[in-house]
């Protein structure tokens, strides 16, 4: 059934049909509409059976998702940026313990400085956590990984994170093919759990591991992964049988069979990364993309695939590896390596919010067209502010905290409005 | 059951484990059948007050449940020692997930059995003092408020025993510890510091808190059966005496806590809906000295100059308790 939804209320049903038994909430921008209305349908009645907790934390919302997990029941949270970080602990817990909880990261900035707008730099820091992350790039998408999410965690038994960009998705109406009940039964069995806390069958679970198993441990959860890429495929496949519609999978390729430069990106940028392709393609330029929607597991097999015959590629990140350039691009790379002729260019743009804009991208496509790209590129960054602030630096020792100089250098927000 | 005759010299003790005593006043631990909660075997120290006290604990908490009971546990010593695998002492279904959060996986394990209408499987959360009154205050008070149906034991040894006998927010004044040495003007730990989460417990006005401490096990155990009739939150603070940490003999453990006790630092008490129900009474008020005296975290305080004012402060405290929480006889509600 077609709606006309916010992102988050179309997650918030689709969550709903997947038959969550506890949802653990904490507040904070941008996921506040998804854990809302799902409160909603609980307390109405909607949702049932199912237990809604106002936890005190993020951590504590992580980790009642992980004693409800480990009792069986299927179990559902949302967080993004600060409270990411402020979980961490849990994160790690929950998939060294195996417990198959989906969680929604509605992709936002880390401070400081303090910043509510989207970029991937939250989820991207839990890139090791051993929890898989799935990136939509439409609302459509992300309610179509919801129910895929839960499927794959619970088959193999470790969390995903379904990635959604807070604001662009979360906050956009757009038009969703919202399925049925049936449909959502149909695709997501009951979850049978590998470990329950049961008195009828007492087990310890959360021993000590010392150094004769914990590498054992580890390489499972390694393992599991590379099976997670082996059934992610078929779960899309599976899923487009029972919806009709083909969303999910590895990564999607947009014009790649005669691309000579092809833009590597995550989440909703990858509309306006095609918008900007569509027009080049329309002048001649061979010019394509690919898109990542399973950044953990990183599909290695398919982003040589998708790479194999083109010149040169550009990872368009929103995200910042400091001290280093682009934690996207450093694995594309990686998964590139022994291509030496292979051109590669790392673009970080959008960092908290920073708008990326078809008129940019035109721009920085052409100057990789031409390889007149540096290898690390900083999209729309204004080098006048940041030369002020470090020539501030080198004349005055108490030079003040920098956020706030650079504020007060660019002056009001309504007057960069033109 | 095994039945004896009572003789005289016999009744009025309550001896733990007295299998002579009537069958409805006989401890759980005498009965032949009882549930072994922390089987043998496991690595505690000798003399070590934590196991004892979460033994009796959860061994009455297995009966009250009719054996319908699982656990949470904070990261610490108990875990640790129970869980040296292959090997488990764990006689109930029993997860450790972290240090900090193991009221809020409490809630979770509660949540799950609620959905599931699992409402005769009941939940244990446990820890130590550090894993209570300090990193996992945060999660131990959003589960108090909700109410959520959870037991959480606090077996408190007064500080970080398993990291190394460092101080927590439960190290009373005075003591020494790894990072509170007795040097400098102020040896030991700073006065006008730490809680006493067991009041913090009693202003959210959860169904029922209450402290016990391993001298008295029958105490402790009714404790841990009242506990059990309520749902929503309930918190047991129990004073469990650490050789190691305390610097005191394995074979006194029981006798420190009873001093403990019996000296007024450590108030024994029942609460319910934030409303004082009981303490228990004191044979007589005994001064601090005997208790500070044979543990080697106060030996600062002895020796050849007694720090005598500081002493007095402790006993300053010992007092206030007793009047608090109505220790001696003549006092107790």
């Amino acid at each position: 059934m077609f709606k006309q939804i916010e992102g988050s209320k179309a997650v918030a049903e689709a969550v709903a049909l997947c038959r969550p038994e506890v949802i653990c909430a904490y507040p904070i921008s941008p996921q506040t509409h998804i854990v809302e209305a799902l409160g909603e349908s609980v307390k109405s009645g909607a949702l049932t059976p199912c237990e809604f907790i106002n936890v005190e934390s993020e951590f504590a919302a992580m980790s009642v998702a992980i004693g409800a997990s480990a009792t069986g029941a299927r179990s559902y949270t949302a967080t993004a940026s600060q409270g990411l970080l402020f979980m961490v602990e849990a994160i790690y817990n929950a998939s060294g313990l195996g417990l198959p909880i989906v969680m929604t990261v509605a992709n936002r900035a880390i401070g400081a400085p303090i910043n509510i707008w989207n970029d991937h730099s939250d989820s991207l820091s839990q890139r090791d956590s051993g929890w898989m992350q799935l990136f939509a790039e439409t609302n459509q998408e992300a309610l179509d990984l919801h129910i895929q999410a839960f499927k794959l965690a619970e088959e193999l038994s470790l969390p995903v994170m379904v990635c959604m960009d807070g604001f662009i998705l979360t906050h956009a109406y757009e038009r969703v093919d919202m399925p049925s009940q049936q449909q959502v039964d149909a695709y997501l069995p009951p979850y049978e759990p590998r470990q329950v806390l049961d008195p009828r069958e007492p087990v310890s679970i959360g021993a000590m591991v010392g150094p004769e198993a914990f590498m054992e441990v580890k390489y499972l959860a390694h393992a599991k992964q590379m099976q997670a890429l082996e059934r992610i495929p078929q779960l899309a496949a599976e899923f487009k049988q029972v919806f009709g519609r083909g969303t999910g999978g590895l990564t999607h390729t947009y014009h790649g069979e005669d691309a000579e430069t092809i833009i590597i990106a995550m989440g909703s940028v990858l509309g306006t990364v095609k918008d900007t392709v569509d027009e080049m393609r329309d002048g001649g330029h061979k010019i394509g993309v690919l898109g990542i929607t399973s950044y953990r597991p990183f599909p290695v097999a398919q982003v040589r695939e998708a790479l194999a015959h083109c010149k040169r590629f550009v990872v368009l990140e929103k995200s910042l590896a400091v001290g280093m350039g682009g934690i996207l691009a450093t694995d594309v790379r990686m998964a590139m390596s022994g291509r030496g002729s292979l051109r590669g260019f790392t673009v970080v743009a959008g960092l908290g919010g920073r708008a990326i804009t078809r008129k940019s991208l035109h721009k920085l496509f052409r100057e990789a067209e031409q390889e007149t790209l540096q290898p690390l590129t900083f999209l729309d960054l204004d080098w006048n502010v940041v030369n002020k602030q470090l020539a501030r630096e080198r004349e005055v020792r108490r030079s003040g905290p920098a956020a706030e100089n650079i504020l007060r250098d660019i002056g009001t927000v309504a007057s960069k409005i033109a | 059951m095994p039945f004896q005759q009572i003789k005289f010299y016999q009744t009025g003790t309550f001896t733990v484990g007295n299998r002579l005593l009537n069958p409805e006043d006989r401890s759980v631990q005498s009965h032949q059948d009882r549930s072994n909660a922390i089987n043998s075997g496991h690595r505690a120290c000798q003399g070590c007050g934590e196991a004892l006290g979460a033994r009796y604990a959860l061994d009455t908490a297995l009966e009250a449940t009719n054996s319908q009971l699982i656990a949470a546990n904070a990261t610490g010593c108990l875990e640790v020692f129970t869980t040296p695998y292959p090997e488990t002492s764990w006689q109930l279904p029993w997860i450790h997930s972290l240090f900090g959060n193991t009221a809020a996986v409490a809630t979770g394990i509660a949540a799950a059995l609620k959905v599931k209408g699992r409402r005769e499987v009941r939940v244990i959360a446990q820890g130590g003092d550090g894993g209570t009154t300090d990193i996992g205050f945060g999660c131990l008070s959003g589960m108090f408020e909700r109410n959520d149906d959870v037991l959480y034991i606090c077996y408190d040894n007064e500080a970080y025993m398993n990291t190394g006998v460092q101080r927590s927010s439960a190290t009373p004044p005075a003591a020494r510890t790894a990072t509170t040495m007795p040097v400098g003007p102020n040896p030991g730990n700073e006065f006008g510091q730490g809680k006493f989460v067991p009041a913090i417990a009693m202003a959210h006005e959860i169904p029922y808190v209450a402290t016990a401490t391993v001298a008295d096990l029958r105490d402790l155990e009714a404790k841990v059966r009242r506990a059990m009739e309520f749902r929503g939150a309930r918190y047991i603070h129990i004073l469990v005496p650490c050789p190691l940490g305390w610097g005191t003999a394995s074979h006194d453990t029981i006798r420190m806590a009873r001093l403990a006790h019996e000296t007024g630092l450590f108030p024994v008490f029942e609460a319910e809906r934030g409303e004082l129900v009981s303490a228990l009474p004191m044979r007589m008020q005994l001064p601090v000295e005997e208790y500070l005296k044979p543990q080697k975290r106060f030996a600062h305080l002895f020796g050849a100059k007694p720090k005598l004012d500081v002493i007095a402060r402790i006993q300053q405290r010992a007092d206030r308790n007793i009047r608090k929480y109505g220790m001696l006889k003549e006092e107790v509600l």
